[in-house]
């Protein structure tokens, strides 16, 4: 094992890490306001990429202008989402929201199957991001590069959005005390909205880095980043963006190292993973970042 | 002899302390009152008694035996019954299975014998249902034994929030502000049937209430808490005219005030 | 009296209803025979998962887990040496396994029995983790079951697969196995024990204080829900002949939760008619799935549409009817006498 071969495992961990610490972050912004597990947000990052499918083969718009609208799509789509299967049900007991949950996801992958079709379909490459670099004999590709320079780009934009806006603001209210800062007069359907736009978005923009990487899309695509970006978001602590983020860089990690350097136990990751995720639960059953 | 005794409880939320090196005796058969201003802790000493929260220090003796680090089920074993502050029964299930949940800790029968309806789980079944209704009949809600619990009127319900505590055959029995939200005729039959109970039961009771006629109306002894401390304790004349006690109340009526 | 004659009641519907099972294994057609050992399965396992998800109150996601696991234990139990070494033609099967064979029954009850074990492996947690994070844990321990039975190449034949089990299970062993499912659970909610659990999803911190064992009482769910959950899994693998680890994926379990919810979380007369109606339903919905002709247009059969209809419904009977067919009321005797004398004496005035 030569450390150029480490650094390169490195630089793709970490750019997975980014991926999944999105898709993380959605769940952890859902469930930190509204207290629900989004069971369907694996699935919005799987018809996020099937936007970008069809804008550049069905429209053929140029795929920047497709990566954008794919990107707006899926905000609405999952705001479309939270007011049809969950706004009902905000009142109702915990269970009938997580089936609702359920079943939205169940929804949308036999919605894609039928429409979409089955079978895989490849996701368009486009040339100059395919390209690879050299650094000093370490081998990483511009993908890479631009889904960890992007990435960031996300996490500053998003930690304005909350830390620095009114909106955010409310989100932070809803979050720590839903009641009061209902009777405190925050406009709850409002921000509610508000984080589902957010969280899709940045679902969409991993998808896209998602495909870009591994360039076959189909109607079940989202299923396992979707748990494994979840399982990140609990690890970290569900309601931390931080924790969020710290999640998906490990579980990241693990997906690629384990593939690299042990690669007779690499069909055992998902079990890892969850192994690691009931562990966290067990013993900080808050998570690493999580709040009492 | 005391037949609860808690020495030098501490509870702490992150940085606030809810219980403060607390150390309280209750005696075999005394019906004392836990008084204070809100967010003193009096809940909380329930929740440590109890054993829903572990201590962070000290000790708490029932019976002589050590009950410090027991789980709440537990406690409820070796006799240690409550209710609570904001009413939870069982609420959709029906008033004479609410009180019988209470029994089940005593069953003996395996799981089999209970599916497959064996003569000890019958018997011990027929045994603890009939005990659950002369329970109902004691609090006079016998009428009500098929209604859902959820449904049953106020008054009602904390009427059979202490029935259930009593089906656990409790030697000590905690009640959490029993006269909340009653008037002032509900509050009067009340303090009668806490007194009958503790004679018909032969209970030892601690009663945290904000009503001060009911405190100072039946509290042989009251304990008084402040901030996690205890700052006064004595006879409810005692506590009347102690100037500690009446300057927590009015610094903390200041506060809300304010 | 009410009592004895709801119990003769049943007996004698039970009889009835085993005259029928009889006359049906011998003279219904081979399609409809096999639809109604799915709704038998079904029976069980939505009776199974409402123990723990309607009666416990705890949202348990791993049903497909146990079921692989009964599924796999007993096809390896039954199966016969020579069809063993045909199906493990790339890694043999380990020793004892590769030599055993025992009959169906006990092949189904030690499946169920390794499911109650793993049943009780994921309910200890439970003490711990509550609500959403127990779906997942449990959800995650039905997933590491499957990775698991891909990866273990010389036990589970990998993604492989079993192929050629023999059917044992017909409507005495499917329906059998369901009306005791039924009998068992119903007896366990309506003794002391189901008191307690009930107690437990109404209020746990109250069911606690009042001398409930949590620990005890959530396991004994799982392990009971796990027990029954692997003798269906178990009875599954025998009617369909092939198992294989990607078939006990989350959509299962999703399916055995819609059958739930539309029965009714906490009725299992609910439980019942709904799971027999989702097997023929899933069965009816097939036609979208096949070429049909209108007015002589040919539409072709669009694959995966039988499954979107499926989700709709589940979503329409998530938002619309909340508390399924039945809400959390039970059939009894008692309540259709008296259903009957009303109608009479409306009638007769
Ligand atoms: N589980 C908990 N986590 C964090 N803080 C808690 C918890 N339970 C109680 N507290 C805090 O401990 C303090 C004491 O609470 P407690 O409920 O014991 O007060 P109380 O005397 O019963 O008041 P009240 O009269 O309002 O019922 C309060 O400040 C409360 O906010
Ligand atoms: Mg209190």
């Amino acid at each position: 094992m030569t450390w150029t071969l480490l650094l390169q495992h490195l630089a793709n961990g970490v750019a997975l890490g980014f991926v999944f610490g999105l898709v993380a972050i959605g769940y952890t912004l859902v469930y930190g306001v509204v207290k629900l597990v989004n069971f369907a947000h694996g699935d919005i990052f799987m018809m996020a990429s099937f936007f970008v499918y069809y804008g550049i083969v069905l429209f053929s718009f140029p795929w920047w202008f497709s990566f954008v609208c794919a990107i707006f799509l899926t905000a609405l789509l999952g705001i479309s989402i939270e007011k049809v299967a969950y706004k009902p049900l905000r009142d109702a007991p915990r269970i009938s929201s997580l089936c609702s949950a359920i079943g939205m996801s169940f929804l949308l992958e036999n919605f894609a199957t039928v429409v979409f079709g089955g079978r895989q379909k490849p996701f368009y490459q486009p040339q100059i991001l395919s390209k690879t670099l050299d650094i000093g004999g370490v081998r990483i590709q511009l993908v890479t590069v631009v889904t960890i320079l992007v990435s960031v780009a996300a996490l500053l934009f998003l930690n304005y959005l909350v830390y620095r806006t009114r909106m955010g603001l409310a989100m932070r209210a809803l979050a720590h005390d839903f009641d009061t800062a209902r009777l405190m007069g925050i406009n709850v359907d409002r921000t509610i909205t508000f984080t589902f736009a957010v969280g899709s978005s940045l679902a969409a923009i991993s998808a896209i880095f998602w495909a870009l990487r591994y360039p076959q899309i189909w109607p079940f695509m989202g299923v396992f980043p979707g748990w494994r970006a979840f399982t990140a978001a609990i690890i970290g602590g569900i309601g931390s963006i931080k924790g969020a983020m710290t999640g998906g860089f490990l579980i990241g990690m693990i997906s690629i190292m384990l593939v690299a350097f042990l690669p007779d136990l690499a069909g055992y990751r998902d079990a890892f993973i969850f192994m690691m995720l009931v562990l966290v639960l067990l013993f900080k059953p808050t998570g690493l970042f999580g709040e009492a | 002899m005391a037949i609860l005794k808690l020495d030098g409880v501490t509870k702490r939320f992150g940085g606030l302390i809810a219980v403060n090196n607390v150390s309280l005796e209750l005696e075999e058969g005394e019906l004392s009152g836990l008084i204070g201003p809100n967010g003193a802790g009096k809940t909380t000493i329930f929740n440590v008694i109890t054993g829903v929260y572990p201590v962070d220090s000290g000790k708490i003796l029932f019976m002589n035996q050590d009950i410090t680090r027991k789980r709440p089920h537990e406690t409820a074993a070796l006799g240690i019954a409550r209710t609570f502050q904001n009413i939870k029964l069982f609420g959709k299930m029906s008033v004479l299975d609410n009180v019988r949940v209470a029994c089940h800790y005593r069953l003996r029968a395996s799981v089999f014998s209970a599916v497959f309806s064996l003569p000890n789980y019958v018997k011990q079944d027929e045994e603890l249902t009939r005990e659950s209704l002369r329970l109902l009949e004691a609090v006079g809600l016998y009428k009500l034994k098929n209604d859902r619990a959820s449904s049953l009127p106020y008054g009602h319900q904390r009427k059979l929030e202490i029935a259930r505590a009593l089906a656990t055959k409790p030697k000590i029995l905690l009640l959490d502000e029993p006269a909340a939200g009653m008037n002032p005729e509900e509050t009067s039959e009340l303090m009668k049937f806490i007194r009958r109970i503790r004679d018909e039961f032969n209970l030892t009771i601690l009663l945290i209430e904000h009503d001060m006629k009911v405190v100072m109306g039946i509290c042989e002894r009251i304990t008084v808490l402040d901030h996690g401390c205890v700052i006064a304790r004595g006879s409810p004349g005692e506590i009347q005219s102690n100037p500690e006690v009446i300057k927590a109340y009015l610094g903390s009526g200041a506060y809300a005030r304010s | 009296m009410y009592k004895k004659r709801s119990f003769w009641l049943t007996v004698f519907s039970l009889v009835l209803f085993f005259l029928f099972i009889q006359y049906a294994q011998t003279h219904f057609d081979a399609y409809i025979i096999r639809i109604m050992n799915v709704a038998a399965i079904y029976v069980i396992l939505g009776v199974s998962l409402n123990l723990i998800n309607g009666f416990t109150g705890q949202f348990s996601l791993g049903h497909a887990g146990f079921m692989a696991i009964g599924a796999y234990t007993s096809a390896l139990l039954y199966m016969s040496p020579e069809l063993k070494a045909m199906n493990f033609f790339i890694k043999p099967l380990i020793w004892p396994l590769n030599e055993i064979q025992i009959p169906f029954l006990s092949a189904l009850l030690a499946g169920g029995l390794l499911a109650a074990c793993a049943g009780f492996l994921v309910g200890a947690p439970c003490m711990r983790v509550k609500g959403d994070y127990l779906a997942i844990v449990t959800y995650g321990f039905s997933e590491i079951i499957r990775v698991l039975f891909n990866n273990l190449q010389s036990i589970t034949n990998g993604p492989l697969g079993l192929k050629g089990l023999p059917t044992y299970t017909n409507l005495w062993w499917s329906w059998g196995w369901a009306v005791f499912t039924v009998f068992f659970i119903k007896r366990l909610i309506d003794s002391s024990y189901g008191r307690a659990l009930k107690a437990i999803r109404d209020n746990e911190e109250a069911a606690e204080a009042m001398g409930v064992n949590l620990f005890y009482h959530k396991t004994l769910a799982f392990v009971v829900g796990a027990f029954f959950a692997g003798i269906a899994g178990g009875l599954l693998g025998s009617l369909v002949m092939t198992i294989d680890p990607n078939a006990f994926n989350i959509m299962l379990t999703f399916q055995i939760v819609l059958i739930v919810l539309l029965g009714g979380l906490g009725s299992i007369t609910g439980t019942v008619i709904s799971g027999v109606m989702i097997a023929f339903l899933m069965e009816w919905l097939r036609i979208v799935e096949t070429p049909m002709k209108i007015f002589g247009i040919t539409i072709p059969g669009i694959s995966g549409m039988r499954m979107l209809i499926f989700s709709l419904i589940l979503m329409v009977a998530v938002l619309f009817f909340r508390h399924g067919i039945l809400g959390d009321r039970e059939f009894s005797w008692e309540a259709l006498f008296s259903a009957f004398k009303k109608r009479h004496s409306t009638e007769g005035e």
